[in-house]
């Protein structure tokens, strides 16, 4: 029989997951079979400790919320609205309701029947997974393991297809590589590789490599005549050679070859060049592995002869990025090559000023990224945000030389500029006086920000500490560091300071009409990601690793993993906040690309209802950690 | 004249409808009773020549609309007012299956069962289902009824006496949605909705009990 009220409830239910995912006759079952009720405003749906109904709810209009009692104190956990659905965990885990369902406003439900869902999630694994995430997003606890393990039988089977951010594929190299010793002569040495058909072979003694010999050394050094043929290999091989673990993941390889400009690595036994030689990965394997790229930008940037070529090459990186995005690669191998594509162009740009200047540097410096440069979580094309820190010299030779680095500074920030790396508005710049130190002069400034910390201060402290040394003198960005540390520890309420700034922005309790959206302005309506959820986490980690003296640790995830260790106790915490961070940062970008911009606002409207659910998801350990905060740096007096 | 006397012989239909009624004991608990909300599709408003173009119902029990416990039926025409298909958008000829009068009315009793009828001007529901139940020598309907319009004058805390509230009034009060306005099922539902948010607000003030709800209705049986 035609049924109007059900071919309703299908076209509602149809835009909202899991039953989007449903066949066609699966879903007109379950709305053929969904029971209406209305609820008045602050009437209850169940109460905690209740027996599950033999329904599950899902909103259909108005908004319940859902409290768990907590000391006679209800405690509001989330908040359901149109499509969103509740009560579902207890019916299929036979469990009592963990939490309270209220109607925060007068609300008309569906409720639907738990059996005919049962036997659609026996054949729909789209399904049965989508229910795995929302339960774990709605009862995961960072401090209760495995919960999300027991919701059904199965779940090994649904693990092993949910591992998109973990997971970096190990490398494959070749296992045989083409060696010699050390007593061969060039002349044998070419002859065994053009028969091997192979660009590169390995100089052994006791079977460890002790250098290389690749086609670029036999057409640089013997074609040129430099060294003759019979001369023994170790006359034009590299030495020492690159070694590594046999476990290198595609991202540390392409890492190595780029940061040490080589092609082949070494791998052997346990990684060091004192143990066997058991294979070779080159740079062809890698693009073999890949289909796409990255190490072949990071040439052309080497190659790059003016500011142009560093543009285009800026923009192909962004193509790649959109594609990794697409192909769900895991964000921190994106975040590494990015970052590290980011920073060989910011090196060129470096260089190429150089050679303009009409001399050579009068003494040491160092060039520092700012912020999320310095963290290497940038992906997308943001502002510059960096500075310049030159060795101290005699205060008669000061001037000149801070006339030279700012000169020199100013030429940087103009390629960066036209390369796509927008000047930064509040002037966070080398090119700016107030950014060009000499180190003692940095080493003041961190001093009084530490000791006088006000809001402004604060704000100083979040961007300038987060620093990485992209070129130059590493000397001088350590003593930073330690300036930083020393002053810390002489004025420990700073720590406070930076506890309650990081504070500043509660991240929501979920998404639900204007609660946290911004009121005003440009941004009106929208969700501001930024710092709502990723500062957050960012400021935790900085704060909590400035506490343990933990040094050269200036990325979010490597600051959290760094913690996990020191704190074991809070172990599961700060694994959760790491997840959070990578699946906001993943998303972030996402938004960035699809809308080419910072993607640090987020539509709420365009959002799908399990992006929301993610994102939802990822609430939670923000909260945590801030509540971590709070109370040790006992913020509450101080708020 | 013997005739006269004996016994009236009710078709099947019609006898369990009555034994049904009479017999229920579900209208003491609240909880239990089946209510159930419909709408006619009619050719027009004359009670003696226009018919019933389509019946749509859903029950209702224990606060919950049930989806699966809908009703839904088209009926054959001999008489066609072009008219009223503006408004219904029921053509004579239309794709819905259709049932001759007498079958579609057996099938809507039997669904009826012993439920009390909720509807919105419900005299004029009824009445249309009562002639053509006349038309096959039985009727009128047993059930119980209550009206929307009368159990909300009940509720409005002003005089609201000689107001007669119309159902796109009565959405706009209580909030409710209207879709598939001119349906039989869409308006039906629209009642039930109506009904539950009735029910919802009455029992604020009053333990629920069917007797009440009825004594709202001064002029449908009770």
């Amino acid at each position: 029989m035609k049924n109007t009220i059900a071919e309703r409830i299908y076209d509602f239910l149809k835009n909202f997951p899991p039953f989007d995912v449903l066949e066609k006759e699966q879903l007109f079952k379950i709305a053929s079979n969904v029971k209406v009720t209305y609820i008045e405003k602050d009437n209850f749906v169940f109460k905690q400790e209740e027996n599950p109904h033999e329904h599950f709810y899902v909103v259909k209009d108005g908004a319940i919320g859902l409290y768990r009692d907590m000391d006679n104190e209800q405690i509001l956990v989330d908040i359901c609205d149109e499509g969103d659905i509740f009560g579902l965990r207890p019916l299929i885990q036979n469990d009592l309701y963990l939490m309270s369902a209220k109607a925060n406003e007068e609300s008309v439900l569906y409720a639907v029947s738990v059996e005919i869902l049962k036997e659609i999630i026996e054949t729909n694994d789209k399904v049965k997974k989508f229910l795995i995430a929302s339960f774990s997003s709605n009862i995961k606890t960072p401090y209760a393991k495995g919960t999300n393990g027991q919701l059904f039988a199965n779940i090994e089977m649904l693990q092993t297809s949910n591992s998109s951010f973990t997971e970096i594929q190990s490398a494959e190299f070749s296992k045989n590589p083409v060696t010699t010793l050390k007593t061969a002569t060039i002349k044998e040495a070419a002859k065994i590789m053009s028969e091997k058909r192979v660009g590169s072979i390995l100089i052994v003694e006791n079977k460890n490599p002790i250098g290389i010999i690749t086609d670029k050394d036999l057409r640089s050094k013997i074609a040129t005549g430099l060294v003759s043929i019979d001369e023994s290999v170790t006359a034009i091989m590299s030495s020492p050679v690159k070694t590594f673990k046999q476990k290198i993941t595609v991202a540390e390889a392409q890492i190595a070859m780029i940061k040490n400009k080589i092609t082949h690595l070494c791998i052997t036994k346990d990684g060091t060049n004192k143990t066997e030689l058991i294979g070779v990965l080159s740079e062809h394997d890698i693009v073999v592995m890949h289909g796409n790229n990255p190490s072949l930008l990071i040439k052309k940037v080497s190659r790059a002869k003016d500011v142009n070529s560093l543009k285009y090459i800026r923009e192909k990186a962004s193509n790649l990025l959109q594609g990794y995005i697409e192909q769900n690669i895991p964000i921190i191998f994106i975040s590494k090559i990015i970052s590290e594509i980011n920073e060989a162009i910011t090196i060129k740009a470096i260089e190429l000023s150089l050679e303009e200047m009409d001399k050579e540097p009068p003494v040491k410096f160092g060039w520092l990224a700012l912020g999320s440069q310095g963290r290497k979580e940038q992906l997308l094309m943001t502002d510059q945000d960096n500075a310049l820190v030159f060795e101290d010299v005699p205060s008669e030779k000061y001037q000149p030389t801070k006339q030279y680095f700012l000169q020199l500074a100013k030429k940087i920030t103009e390629k960066l500029n036209v390369i796509g790396f927008e000047y930064c508005p509040a002037d966070m710049m080398a090119s700016n006086p107030k950014w060009c130190l000499s180190l003692s002069e940095w080493k003041n400034q961190f001093d009084s920000w530490i000791k006088t910390p006000t809001e402004d201060a604060m704000m100083m402290c979040t961007i300038f500490f987060d620093f990485d040394l992209v070129f130059g003198d590493k000397k001088l960005v350590y003593e930073m560091s330690e300036s930083i540390f020393k002053s810390i520890e002489s004025f420990e309420i700073f720590l406070n300071f930076m506890g309650r700034n990081a504070l500043r922005n509660p991240p929501p309790i979920g998404f639900f009409r204007q609660f946290l959206v911004e009121n005003d302005g440009e941004h009106k309506d929208q969700f501001d990601i930024k710092s709502r959820a990723l500062m957050p986490l960012v400021d935790a980690a900085r704060l909590l690793t400035l506490s343990h003296s933990i040094k050269d640790k200036n990325n979010t995830i490597s600051r959290f993993k760094k913690l996990a260790k020191a704190e074991p106790k809070n172990e599961d915490l700060y694994l959760s906040c790491i997840d959070s961070f990578k699946i906001l940062l993943q998303f972030r970008t996402q938004q960035g690309l699809t809308n080419n911009d910072s993607g640090r606002y987020v539509d709420l409207n365009k959002l799908s209802k399990s992006e929301k659910l993610s994102l939802k998801g990822c609430f939670k350990p923000i909260r945590d950690v801030q509540d971590l905060l709070n109370i040790r740096y006992n913020l509450a007096q101080m708020m | 004249m013997i005739r006269f006397f004996k016994k009236k012989r009710y078709p099947e239909f019609w006898s369990t409808h009555i034994e049904k009624v009479q017999n229920s004991q579900k209208y003491a608990n609240f909880e239990d009773i089946r209510f159930v909300a419909l709408d006619t599709e009619t050719t027009g408003f004359d009670y003696e020549n226009d018919r019933i173009l389509c019946i749509g119902a859903v029950a209702i029990k224990n606060n919950k609309i049930l989806v699966s416990d809908s009703f839904e039926i088209y009926i054959k025409q001999a008489i066609f007012n072009k008219e009223t298909v503006k408004i219904h958008g029921i053509r004579k000829d239309g794709n819905e299956i259709k049932l001759s009068e007498e079958e579609a009315i057996i099938k809507f009793i039997d669904y009826l069962d012993d439920a009390v009828i909720v509807a919105h001007h419900t005299a004029f529901d009824v009445t249309m289902i009562n002639q053509a139940l006349n038309r096959l020598n039985v009727g009128p309907l047993e059930s119980k009824q209550l009206d929307t319009n009368y159990i909300h004058k009940k509720i409005a805390k002003t005089d609201t006496y000689k107001k007669i509230f119309s159902l796109e009034e009565l959405c706009e009060i209580y909030n409710v949605k209207m879709h598939d306005r001119h349906t039989a099922l869409g308006d039906a539902l629209i009642t039930a909705y109506l009904f539950l948010k009735q029910t919802a607000k009455y029992k604020k003030n009053n333990a629920l009990n069917l007797f009440d709800l009825i004594n709202t209705n001064y002029h449908l049986p009770k």
